[in-house]
């Protein structure tokens, strides 16, 4: 390619300026990306407003897309069950996945009857779903493990919410905008949900690796053996997440942090449950009237 | 460009000029945009960053289509559907333009296998270092990471196709 001499303006006063402020305003966008940058890592929620008011455009694109390629999927689909066989498998198959989640939810209710029954009063809660979404796209150039949700504050979704597939859980809600919303999963690096055993109640963290699987990591006990197989459900702790809810199952043996496959992996997801958090943190306390009102004044 | 090449309708008119310098715009908003509409929820960052691959191409290819300060604001718009933290794209897709006005004037004559070179640095650089911004050192990326550079390197040929079809449709108007 030949070189271009445009540094050489002539002697067009407007032509030099105009060069002149270009590479000035370049500079000055690096500056400002940097100034930027370090204002969204300090405040990771800085910038939600701009990105959902983006969001809400890109979503119905999204869903219209998705509804689109979901009806061109069906056809080979509707082509496949007229095969016997595969769609006794499928059956079959979706038959053993059933009682697998039955199962460990079992497990759970064994677990939690023996310990309930040892406690005199528990504050026990049913989580109430919010609504049925779509997960619509993702943020699939990034290292980050995002999920855009179809749904936002017009339907009642807010931050905090935790986002449940047929399988297991997916992630929580952590930014909404009026028609979407943004779902960290749990398979993002960031991302850190407290589980326990199903076999015998044995805390840990699923923290998110980033390669669509988590790592199962003890909390408290040293030494602690994982066996495959061995099944992963939300403990209820910090308040999120319900008890209960199927996360992950280890793949190989290992001590103290091993890796595990999510229940619910998200490209496999299509509708999911938006849940209110369990036990949603408490009002605020109210601003005190001034510094003559003591904390001891009630206790008189 | 249109100059080398055959005129088959040499009286039909240019694109107004509005619209022929708004082209390049378009095409690197619209790429941007593709990651986010895109309907796949994707376990992996395999998905190449078709923002930044076209912006480089406009670049390399036709260095009067964007102004030298267009990669901050078009920055703006990848970060906020990319999922990296805002920002990122504006400081690393301007610290590519000026970089690539470095080379340009030790380079002056520079032919495609030279381009292909500087495209896979600055993609190389805003991927690892935006890999090192968004995410924690410890998370299991890399080699994620290096096929995604792969394939959005291998990707550079196409985009230079169809920067070429796009800037020979605005014709000699910007």
């Amino acid at each position: 390619m030949a070189p271009a001499r445009d540094r050489r303006t002539g002697f067009s006063r407007r032509r030099q300026y105009s060069a002149f402020f270009g590479y000035v305003l370049a500079v000055a966008g690096a500056v400002v990306g940097a100034a930027l940058l370090a204002a969204s890592i300090f405040n990771p929620p800085a910038f939600s407003t701009a990105r959902m008011a983006v969001a809400s455009v890109t979503a119905p694109v999204a869903s219209l897309l998705d509804s689109g390629t979901d009806a061109i999927a069906s056809v080979p689909q509707a082509i496949g069950t007229w095969i016997n066989v595969h769609g006794e498998n499928a059956a079959l198959r979706a038959e053993l996945k059933r009682h697998d989640a039955l199962l460990s939810k079992a497990r759970v209710i064994a677990y939690d009857n023996r310990r309930l029954r040892g406690l005199l009063r528990v504050r026990d809660r049913t989580p109430e779903p919010v609504l049925t979404a779509r997960l619509v796209a993702s943020t699939a150039s990034s290292g980050r493990r995002f999920a855009l949700l179809n749904a936002g504050r017009v339907q009642g979704v807010t931050p905090g919410m935790p986002v449940l597939g047929p399988e297991g859980l997916v992630g929580r809600v952590l930014e909404s905008g009026p028609i979407a919303a943004r779902v960290l999963l749990i398979t993002d690096p960031e991302s850190l949900v407290p589980v326990r055993r199903t076999r015998d109640g044995l805390p840990a963290i699923a923290a998110g690796r980033g390669d669509g699987r988590v790592d199962i990591r003890s909390v408290g006990a040293a030494n602690v053996r994982f066996a495959p197989g061995d099944m992963f459900v939300s403990s209820g702790i910090g308040g999120l997440y319900a008890p209960g809810v199927p996360v992950a199952r280890v793949e190989r043996a290992g001590s103290d942090s091993v890796v595990a496959t999510p229940y619910a992996p998200p490209d496999a997801v299509d509708f999911v449950i938006v849940e209110r958090p369990f036990m949603p943190m408490p009002p605020p306390l109210p601003p005190r009237a001034g510094p003559a009102v003591s904390p001891a004044a009630p206790a008189r | 460009m249109s100059r080398n090449t055959i005129d088959y309708r040499p009286f039909e008119l240019p694109l107004p000029p509005g619209r022929a310098r708004a082209l390049p715009w378009i095409s690197v908003i619209a790429a941007s945009a593709v990651t986010a509409i895109l309907p796949v929820v994707a376990s992996l960052a395999l998905m190449p960053p078709l923002g930044l691959l076209l912006l480089l191409t406009w670049r390399l290819l036709a260095r009067f289509a964007l102004r030298p300060w267009a990669a901050a604001p078009l920055g703006l718009f990848d970060d906020l559907v990319s999922g990296q933290p805002l920002g990122s794209s504006v400081l690393l897709w301007s610290l590519c333009f000026i970089a690539i006005d470095l080379i340009e004037q030790r380079l002056v004559f520079r032919d495609f296998w030279q381009d292909w070179l500087i495209a896979t640095g600055a993609i190389a650089f805003c991927l690892t270092v935006g890999r090192w911004i968004a995410l924690p050192l410890g998370a299991h990326v890399d080699p994620v990471l290096l096929a995604q550079i792969v394939i959005t390197v291998m990707l550079f040929p196409l985009a230079v196709r169809a920067v070429a079809w796009i800037d020979r449709r605005r014709g000699d108007a910007a």
